[in-house]
């Protein structure tokens, strides 16, 4: 559904994004992580048609983001929720609502019904006769996400959706990205948030200035992090540690004097044969768990490395 | 050009100037102090037949350039309004996202702007016009206006004035982030008509027909020149980049 290519934008001397190539398929929910800085911003204002790009390609649903006779067709096709909601505080939430749907070409009816389903899951239907700028910034948040959908487009981008929102807000808004991956949309999400893309998106491009990494949380731990295995042992000693070598394990470290952590490529296989290894040297063994990275741990270790796998 | 794409735009200001009453204000209280006052000046402070027929249409006359002052004037008020509120409630880049072209989107603001101005302007003139013709008829033996230099200074004078400033505001937008610096910043416009209009009250030119043409053709020049400008800087690239 997007696809870029060798994607790049330059602001005078300025490169603020090299050479993005990536895809996104129908119906995923792609999180776009990265720095302040790093052309998050600017690569969705790129693939939305807002800003030219320097050089590279791009396509939304087959359409060439750089072809002035598709810019109209692309952003008919996409809904944007930028950083800042840019709500017009003296109309009504129906009426931000009815003026972008007027914008997009959308029929009184198809506005009416719209408007009122999304504002009714996103809990408004009641306020919706109220002027924007008596409310709170969750719901003004939730009005916006609203305007995004206000014509039903296939591809949304969303830019920050939660940032400071409490976090009640925060899950009503997680919660309906989950409903609009349901209904196969296919989303961009630009996100500071670790936790917030681990949960929600189903692959992940890390960002800064050029795509640093791209892959499922799961692959991203997998090949940049490797999996581990921590024994809690009732003590650690040289017999053991030879034993663990000698079944083949290339790594092991030393966390303490009652726990072993050691590099392993297939958990399941390896560490039966790992523990036996250690009981058969004498060793006592606890329990054993799987040391699991988290998403932070990835992305820090990746922009302290420029990108290159660790 | 699809103009019902730039009216959804104009009208949706519309919505926004209804609330904002300090807009409503200057709509309706310049024209009217106009209307009433400035021929109240003369007209009650002098005794009837004081001042020969002549002579007061003449007087009348001039102070009628005051139309193209206010046409001028008035869009520094709205236009601050359409083009930098729009800045203040980081609205733009929502409104640059739905598929409207910057054409559209100029033309609808820039029909927010212009349509009220000049709408109040045409209200006050109207009302200057009765008044002075009620309360002179008897004494001038005809009716002062309308005549030929009111409708040169309402039709092509008044309009060009406006769009002035329309196109004016527009560029400052990209420069101010405060609504009430754009709007001082716009009235400097209406500067050159102001010693237009201080010009032809104390005679220094006629206004018949022929200056009045002569001032519309350099308000139309004016407005070509800063169409252009405007035309660069309200570009979608421009707005988001560098608008300030």
């Amino acid at each position: 559904m997007i696809e870029a290519e060798g994607l790049t934008k330059k602001f005078g001397g300025v490169t603020a994004v090299q050479g993005l190539t990536l895809n996104v398929e129908k119906g995923e929910v792609f999180g776009f992580l990265g720095p302040n800085g790093a052309g998050k911003t600017t690569t969705v204002r790129m693939l939305c048609c807002l800003i030219s790009k320097t050089s590279g390609e791009a396509t939304i649903g087959g359409l060439r983001i750089g072809r002035s006779e598709d810019q109209l067709k692309i952003r008919q096709m996409v809904g944007v929720l930028p950083e800042n909601v840019g709500l017009y505080e003296d109309l009504t939430a129906y009426r931000n609502l009815d003026f972008y749907g007027q914008l997009y070409r959308c029929t009184k009816q198809q506005i009416r019904e719209r408007a009122e389903r999304l504002l009714r899951m996103l809990g408004l239907w009641e306020r919706r006769d109220d002027l924007v700028g008596t409310f709170s910034k969750g719901m003004k948040q939730k009005v916006a996400i609203a305007r995004s959908l206000i014509h039903d487009p296939p591809v949304l981008f969303l830019d920050e959706p939660t940032a400071n929102l409490d976090p009640e807000s925060a899950k009503t808004v997680r919660d309906f990205i989950f409903e609009l991956k349901k209904e196969k949309r296919t989303i961009f999400l630009n996100t500071h948030n670790l936790d917030e893309a681990q949960r929600v998106c189903d692959r992940i491009g890390i960002l800064k200035t050029s795509l640093i990494a791209v892959g499922s949380p799961e692959q991203l731990r997998a090949s940049l992090w490797g999996r581990k295995t921590v024994l809690h042992l009732s003590a650690v000693n040289e017999a053991i540690l030879s034993a663990v070598r000698g079944v083949g394990v290339r790594n092991i470290e030393t966390v303490s004097e009652t726990k072993l952590v050691v590099d392993v490529t297939d958990p399941e296989k390896e560490n039966p044969s790992i523990v036996r290894a250690v009981v058969g040297a004498g060793g006592e063994v606890r329990f054993v768990t799987e040391l699991r990275p988290t998403l932070e741990d990835i992305y820090l270790r990746l922009l302290k490395s420029g990108g290159k796998q660790p | 050009m699809r103009l019902s794409q730039a009216w959804i735009v104009t009208m949706k200001d519309f919505g926004i100037f209804r609330r904002k009453r300090y807009i409503l204000y200057s709509l309706i209280a310049g024209p009217l102090a106009l209307s009433v006052l400035l021929p109240a000046s003369i007209l009650f402070s002098t005794s009837p037949g004081e001042i020969p027929a002549a002579t007061l249409s003449s007087i009348l006359g001039g102070e009628f350039t005051i139309f193209i002052m206010l046409a001028g004037l008035l869009p520094s008020v709205i236009g601050a309004y359409s083009f930098i509120g729009e800045k203040v409630e980081k609205s733009l880049e929502p409104l640059l996202a739905t598929p409207t072209t910057d054409s559209e989107l100029l033309l609808g603001k820039s029909l927010a702007a212009f349509l009220p101005s000049i709408a109040a302007t045409y209200v006050g003139a109207v009302l200057f016009m009765a008044i002075v013709d009620a309360s002179t008829s008897g004494q001038v033996g005809h009716l002062i206006f309308p005549n030929l230099n009111a409708l040169l200074i309402l039709f092509p004078a008044a309009p060009l004035a406006c769009v002035m400033n329309v196109e004016f505001s527009i560029i400052i937008s990209s420069r101010v982030n405060d609504i009430r610096a754009a709007q001082q910043l716009g009235t400097m416009v209406i500067l050159p008509l102001v010693a237009i209009f201080i010009l032809a009250q104390t005679n220094a030119f006629a206004i018949d027909p022929f200056h009045l043409l002569i001032i519309s053709g350099i308000l139309l020049l004016a407005d070509v020149a800063l169409f252009y400008v405007s035309r660069t800087t309200f570009e979608r690239e421009e707005i988001l980049t560098k608008w300030k």
